[in-house]
C-alpha cells in the first residue's frame, strides 16, 4: 500500500543540513509567545512561592489541613506529577525497544517532561512536611539520629524509588542528547559553545562512539521500563498497603501505572501542540505523528477506564461496607461533582480520540488533552480526599473540609515551576532529536528505494 | 618513522564504504581494519560489513553494576535492621526478606544504570579532547573516513580518496 505525502510521519526529502538548521533555530529565536509563556510560568511560580513562604512562616494550619485530611492537595498533586513522568519512559524507552521510529522527533521533550515532572513531584514532599527544614529526616540513613527508618514502609520505598527514577531519567535524557549537543557545539558561538563543548564530552561521531552509545541507550531503556512500573506501583502501595477504606485494593498498582501512562500521554499531546507552534516544528511534529500519539492515548484511556470500573466493581461486590460507604460518598457526597467530572474527563472525553478528523485537529486535541489531564488530576484528588473525609470511625469524618487558597496556590505554582523548567530546557537543549530524525529520514529513504527496486524487478 | 593520520569527507555512507573496501583490498602495507575509523552524523551499524565485527562491552559493566547495587542495598538495609534490636518486633523477623527486596530491586537498577554510564564513558573513550581531524560537516550530513598509517603509504591513500570523489582531505602528523 502506498503512503500519501499527508500520511507520512516525516518528509523523506528533507535535507540533513536543514534539520540542523531548523532545530538550532529553535534555540535562538522561538516565536514571541515563548516569552509570554515564560512570563506566565514565572507569575504562577511566584504565586506558589508566596503561598509556601506564608505557610512556612505561619504554619501548616493555613493550608486548612487537619487530623482527618492530613495529605490534601499536596499528595494528590505529588501523585499527579509522578504519573506525568511516565510519558518519557513510555515514548522513549518502550517505543524505542519496539522500534517504533515515529517517536523520534518527539521523544526528547517527553524525556524532559519525565525529569521535570519528577523534580516538581519532589517539591511536594517537602511542602507537605510543613517543617521543610527537617526534610533530611526522610533520608533513610540508619540509626545515628535515632529515627529508626522503617524499611518495611512504602513511604521509604517511595523516596528510594523516586531518587532512582530521577537519577536514571536525567542520565537517560543526557546520554541521549550527547550527539545533539555536539551538533550544538559545532554550530554556536560564545557561552553556548563553551557550554555545549563541556556537555558533549568531545563527541566526534566515530563508529566506536556510536556503537557504545547505542548499546548504552538500549540498556538504560531496558532498566527504565521496570523502574517506571515499580515507581508508580510503590506510590500505589502508599495507599494500597494501608488499611484505609477505598485504598486497600490489590488492583491499585496496575491502576496507578495505567493512570500514569494515560496522563503522561495526554501531556505529550498538550506539549506537542505548544512546541510545534512555538518553535516552528511543523516539519517534524507532524499531524500523522500526533495521530499516532492520540491513538496510543485512546488505547491507554480504555485500559484505565477498565481498571477504574474493576475497582468500583470489586468495592461494590466486595461486601466491605466501609469501602462501599466511601464509594457512595464519592458519588453522592460533597466530592460528587469532582468525582463525576473525573469519570467524564477520563472515560468519556477520550472517545473524541476515536475519530481521525478530531485527532488531526490541533485546537480540538489541545482541549481534549487538557480535559484528560484535568480528569487525571481529579482522579488523584478523588483517591486522596474522600477516604480521609469518610474513614472507619464517624468521629474522624470531615465532609466539609476544603483546601485553603494556600494549597491551591502551591498546586498552581507547581505548574509554573514545571513550565519554567521545561521552557528553559527547550531553549537550551534541542527539543527535537536531530540525529534521530536524520536516522528516521535515512532509513525510510532506504526502505522506499528498496520497495521501488523490488517493484521494478517484479514489473520487469 | 612518523605516523600520519588522514581524514577524507564523503557525501554519503555508500561512497565512504566503497572507499574503505577498496582501501582494504589494495592492501597497503601496515594498514589494517583497526586503523580505520568512520565518523558519521548517524549510526551506521552496516559499517561492520567492511570493518569487521567490533564488539561492545558496556553490558559487562551493567551486569556488575546491577549485582553490586543489589548486594550493597540488601547488605546495608539488613545491617541497619540488625541493629534495631531495641525495637520490639512482635515475633516478626528482624531482617524481613520480602520488603527488603523492594529496595534491593531499586538499588539493583540504580547500580546497573550508573555502571552502564561508566562503561559507556570508558568504552567510548569519553570525555575526549576533540581531534584536529574533525569537521563540523561530520555532525551535519557528511561521512568522514579516518586512517592512521605510515607516511610512505599516505600519497597512495590520498589518491584513492580522490578517485572516490572525497569532498575534502585533511592530514595530521603524529610524532
Amino acid at each position: 500500500m502506498k503512503t500519501t505525502p499527508e500520511e507520512k510521519d516525516i518528509r523523506e526529502d528533507i535535507a540533513w543540513a536543514q534539520i540542523n538548521k531548523d532545530v538550532m533555530k529553535s534555540l535562538e529565536s522561538p516565536r514571541p509567545i515563548f516569552w509570554v509563556m515564560v512570563a506566565g510560568a514565572l507569575a504562577m511560580l511566584a504565586v506558589g512561592v508566596g503561598c509556601e513562604i506564608y505557610q512556612y512562616n505561619v504554619g501548616m494550619g493555613v493550608s486548612n489541613k487537619n487530623n482527618s485530611h492530613v495529605w490534601g492537595l499536596y499528595i494528590a498533586t505529588f501523585i499527579f506529577w509522578i504519573g506525568m513522568s511516565h510519558s518519557g519512559t513510555l515514548l522513549s524507552a518502550i517505543l524505542h525497544i519496539m522500534h517504533a521510529d515515529w517517536r523520534k522527533p518527539i521523544y526528547r521533550f517527553a524525556e524532559a517532561m519525565t525529569t521535570f515532572s519528577l523534580m516538581t513531584a519532589g517539591l511536594f514532599v517537602a511542602v507537605h512536611l510543613g517543617r521543610v527544614w527537617n526534610i533530611y529526616w526522610a533520608l533513610p540513613y540508619p540509626n545515628e539520629r535515632g529515627v529508626w527508618p522503617n524499611f518495611q514502609s512504602p513511604l521509604l520505598w517511595d523516596a528510594m524509588a523516586i531518587f532512582t527514577y530521577l537519577t536514571s531519567s536525567i542520565i537517560f535524557l543526557y546520554i541521549g542528547s550527547i550527539p545533539d549537543l555536539a551538533i550544538c557545539r559545532d554550530n554556536t558561538t560564545g557561552w553556548r559553545r563553551k557550554l555545549y563543548t563541556v556537555m558533549s564530552l568531545g563527541w566526534m561521531g566515530t563508529d566506536r562512539q556510536w556503537r557504545n552509545f547505542r548499546k548504552t541507550y538500549l540498556l538504560i531503556a531496558c532498566f527504565l521500563i521496570p523502574l517506571a512500573v515499580s515507581v508508580h506501583s510503590i506510590v500505589a502501595s502508599d495507599f494500597a498497603m494501608s488499611q484505609q477504606p477505598g485504598w486497600h485494593i490489590t488492583s491499585f498498582p496496575p491502576y496507578f501505572v495505567a493512570g500514569a501512562l494515560y496522563s503522561g500521554c495526554a501531556a505529550i499531546i498538550t506539549l506537542f501542540i505548544i512546541l510545534r507552534y512555538t518553535f516552528r516544528f511543523e516539519e517534524y511534529m507532524t499531524l500523522p505523528i500526533l495521530d499516532k500519539v492520540a491513538r496510543l492515548t485512546f488505547a491507554i484511556a480504555m485500559v484505565w477506564t477498565y481498571l477504574n470500573l474493576i475497582e468500583y466493581a470489586s468495592v461494590w461486590y466486595g461486601h466491605d461496607q466501609y469501602s462501599k460507604a466511601v464509594l457512595i460518598q464519592k458519588a453522592t457526597g460533597p466530592y460528587a461533582p469532582f468525582w463525576w467530572a473525573m469519570n467524564f474527563c477520563g472515560s468519556v472525553v477520550p472517545f473524541a480520540l476515536a475519530f481521525k478528523s478530531l485527532r488531526r485537529h490541533l485546537a480540538t486535541m489541545m482541549i481534549v488533552s487538557l480535559l484528560l489531564n484535568l480528569g487525571m488530576w481529579l482522579e488523584r484528588w478523588m483517591i486522596v480526599a474522600p477516604t480521609f473525609s469518610h474513614g472507619y470511625y464517624p468521629w474522624t469524618w470531615d465532609h466539609d473540609q476544603w483546601p485553603s487558597f494556600v494549597q491551591w496556590g502551591i498546586v498552581f505554582g507547581s505548574f509554573g515551576w514545571f513550565g519554567l523548567l521545561f521552557m528553559g530546557f527547550c531553549k537550551l537543549i534541542p527539543s527535537v532529536s536531530m540525529y534521530e530524525v536524520k536516522e528516521m529520514v535515512y532509513h525510510r529513504t532506504l526502505e522506499r528505494r528498496k520497495g521501488e527496486t523490488e517493484w521494478k524487478g517484479e514489473s520487469a | 618513522m612518523s605516523k600520519h593520520r588522514i581524514m577524507a569527507l564523503f557525501n554519503d555512507f555508500d561512497a565512504a564504504s566503497l572507499a574503505i573496501t577498496e582501501l582494504l583490498d589494495a592492501g597497503f602495507k601496515g594498514v589494517t581494519r583497526d586503523d580505520i575509523t568512520l565518523k558519521s552524523p548517524i549510526e551506521h551499524p552496516e559499517v561492520e560489513r567492511v570493518l569487521g565485527d567490533r564488539p561492545v562491552y558496556v553490558q559487562r559493566f551493567t551486569f556488575f553494576g546491577a549485582l553490586l547495587g543489589g548486594t550493597t542495598a540488601f547488605t546495608l538495609i539488613s545491617a541497619a535492621q540488625a541493629t534495631f534490636l531495641m525495637q520490639p518486633k512482635g515475633g516478626k523477623p528482624i531482617v524481613p526478606i520480602p520488603p527488603n527486596l523492594v529496595l534491593t530491586y531499586e538499588m539493583f537498577i540504580l547500580g546497573a544504570v550508573l555502571c552502564t554510564v561508566l562503561g559507556f564513558l570508558i568504552c567510548a573513550g569519553l570525555p575526549a579532547k576533540r581531534s584536529s581531524l574533525y569537521h563540523v560537516k561530520v555532525s551535519e550530513d557528511q561521512i568522514g573516513v579516518l586512517i592512521e598509517a605510515d607516511e610512505r603509504v599516505m600519497p597512495s591513500i590520498k589518491d584513492l580518496f580522490k578517485q572516490h570523489n572525497a569532498l575534502e582531505i585533511k592530514e595530521e602528523i603524529r610524532k
